[in-house]
């Protein structure tokens, strides 16, 4: 897999802010990479630096193996497609999809013909005569894909260009563009802050947070084994634990906290130094009728019961006053607990990770 | 109506009210239908008015169309409004596309102050202080020799060139604040994204910029337009011998030959034809009023 994308060493600032630190990654071509995190983590400035709106106030950027400095937007092989997809409102669609060619100075008539193709291309046939505004949500967005693929750029950059639309669409247009990634192999750098979107799209993950990468792995990879607290709180849910360690044992530490003392396997780079929080996921967490021989266990009083459909939520209290939730699968066969009835919390020490804070000093490669 | 009501009572209410509706029909409202009026009746000396010879006729307007170089002049200044219109779309462009997307905030108020600031001074002050500047020992050619730009003075003040120059500054705001508004709505999204597809910046403004501000750039036209040539002051200040603007065959008429009714029927004709040349542009350049008033 060769480079399509590679960040050196790129820092962004505004003024005294530090928008993006010191990131570097490499892309391959043909993948489906996501940057993933809160607003403000430095996202978009990546995608906008990439773009070559913004220049990186240190480190490059290459592209194909070019380096991009004061390269300028309309000369980059890279297309954008924006948040509000900027579709252009006084021209037809098929003005909007040959926009690039029309700027290459191709004649009408092939203009004509290439963005029919096109519009076949995202499932639009003949609406090139329409105007923008008599089109759906979901249909602008083909249409400012197939704009963006006009251009046939080796990276195509998408700003959270699904977070306008309703759930249905959005889980239809998920499968859609990962379909038109993988017909037309241009390296996608998707940008979002729904973690459901990124896991479910990409080939790899960047967690972000404060302009540092807290994490680059597959999405299997960054939902079981996230580097650190952050990347485990901000993809998917868990139970946290404040404390310390207090002892390791084989493979396993023993971690204590206020619910109690329960072991647990320590993440990458945790020592008894390093101020950490014990992470369990709901759905690795089980609630038993009696306390169990061995193993971590916490009595709770079931508080409430949420139903979700395909799975149950069940919120407990432990006798220090932390709240815990486990998650049931609705597999038809649950008996759900009343609520107030008493149960025990239990996990396995292998489901149980000790992690510390976020990346705040350095970078992961 | 009812908020005013609730807020001010209905004495101070109808107070408002009647000053403005006399101020409106004293003002406007009666000038204009007493111009009207007066101009399909015939010039009669004293004795005449209400006699026999006193009745309603054309012949007013008939007169303009029968003298060739008031038509004549009627052209040249439909001609110079245009062209003072354009200039004027030339300098205020850039400028609303600078203050609409690339200034920065805070330059901002600053910015408009120094537009405004010429504006607090009345337009008799600044028609003349253009003269000045003109003038043939004027500090313009001063500057300009200086300069070493030009070797001997030029002659501003000859044909209609005065006459441009002092209009397209006394009416660029005008041009300058629509397409400023026209501007600023655009989301700069779109610019990017013309950038984005390789776009060069003259495109860019020729396919995205440009029609998106075509409301704006209409009716920054149809005002300096309308202005410049209903325009009195600068062409009688800043004229030369050789140029003459409507309005001042209009003022000779009511004023040098105390002529009211004629000089009424050349002002409705300046309002009349003016406007179906300004509806006749806008057919061209297929813009609609709605567009206007968007």
């Amino acid at each position: 897999m060769s480079a399509a994308v590679e960040l050196d060493r790129v820092s962004a600032d505004f003024g005294s802010f530090r928008a993006v630190d010191k990131v570097s990654v490499t892309i391959g071509a043909g993948e489906f990479f996501s940057f993933l995190g809160p607003s403000g983590c430095g996202k978009t400035t990546i995608l906008r630096m990439v773009s070559g709106f913004i220049s990186p106030t240190e480190g490059h950027i290459r592209i194909g193996g070019e380096n991009m400095d004061g390269i300028r937007p309309n000369k980059r092989p890279t297309v954008l497609i924006f948040q509000n997809l900027a579709l252009f409102p006084l021209m037809p669609v098929w003005e909007n999809v040959s926009f690039s060619l029309e700027v290459r100075g191709v004649d009408k008539a092939t203009r004509r013909a290439r963005a029919e193709e096109l519009l076949r291309i995202v499932d639009l046939p003949g609406s090139g005569d329409k105007m923008i505004s008599q089109l759906s949500g979901g249909q602008k967005q083909r249409v400012a894909i197939a704009r963006a693929l006009a251009v046939e750029p080796k990276v195509m950059l998408l700003d959270e260009p699904l977070s306008a639309l309703d759930l249905k669409l959005r889980q239809h247009m998920r499968a859609e563009l990962r379909a038109i990634q993988k017909r037309t192999n241009v390296t996608f750098i998707y940008i979002t802050h729904d973690q459901g979107e990124a896991l479910a799209m990409s080939d790899r993950v960047a967690v972000m947070s404060h302009g540092r990468l807290q994490q680059v792995a597959t999405p299997e990879e960054i939902y079981n084994h996230p580097s650190n607290g952050f990347v485990a709180s901000f993809v998917g849910e868990n139970n946290i634990f404040e404390g310390r360690i207090e002892a390791d044992e084989g493979g396993s530490s023993v971690f204590t906290t206020p619910a109690g003392a329960f072991r647990a396997v320590r993440g990458d780079g945790v020592t008894r130094e390093t101020s950490s929080r014990l992470y369990v996921r709901p759905e690795h967490a089980k609630l038993l009728n009696e306390a169990p021989s061995h193993g971590n266990s916490i009595p709770v009083d079931v508080t409430d019961i949420a139903f979700e459909g395909n799975f149950i939520n069940i919120q407990t209290i432990a006798p220090n006053g932390q709240y815990l939730v486990v998650e049931l699968r609705n597999d038809g066969s649950v008996s759900l607990p009343e609520r107030g009835a008493k149960r025990h919390f239990t996990f396995d020490a292998e489901r149980a990770v000790i992690l510390a804070e976020e990346t705040q000093a350095s970078h992961r490669p | 109506m009812s908020e005013l009501l609730r807020r001010y009572g209905l004495m101070l209410t109808l107070a408002f009210m009647t000053l403005t509706a006399l101020w409106l029909l004293v003002l406007v409202i009666l000038p204009y239908i007493y111009l009207f009026e007066a101009s399909f009746r015939l010039y009669l000396p004293i004795d005449d008015v209400g006699g026999p010879k006193d009745i309603y006729t054309i012949q007013n307007y008939i007169t303009f169309f029968v003298t060739p170089i008031h038509r004549w002049v009627f052209g040249l200044t439909i001609f110079y409004s245009s062209v003072v219109t354009i200039i004027s779309f030339i300098i205020a462009y850039p400028l609303a596309y600078y203050l609409s997307k690339v200034a920065s905030g805070k330059m901002l108020p600053t910015l408009f102050l120094l537009l405004m600031i010429p504006m607090w001074v009345s337009e008799v002050l600044r028609s003349f202080s253009w003269f000045i500047i003109l003038s043939l020992k004027g500090p313009l050619n001063y500057a300009l020799l200086g300069m070493g730009l030009i070797s001997e003075p030029i002659r501003w003040i000859s044909g209609f060139q005065s006459v441009i120059i002092g209009l397209v500054y006394t009416y660029v705001l005008f041009m300058l604040f629509p397409l400023y508004n026209a501007i600023q709505s655009l989301d700069t999204n779109q610019i990017e994204a013309a950038q984005d597809l390789g776009s060069p910046w003259w495109r860019t403004h020729w396919r995205v910029i440009l029609p998106h501000a075509k409301p704006g750039i209409a009716s920054g036209s149809v005002m300096v337009f309308m202005l410049a040539a209903g325009s009195i002051l600068v062409p009688s200040l800043l004229g030369s011998t050789t140029s003459r603007w409507f309005t001042e065959i209009i003022q000779q008429w009511m004023f040098e030959s105390q002529d009211w009714n004629t000089g009424s029927a050349y002002a409705f004709l300046l309002l009349l034809l003016c406007t179906l040349f300004v509806s006749v542009v806008m057919r061209i350049f297929r813009v609609s009023l709605s567009d206007i008033a968007r």
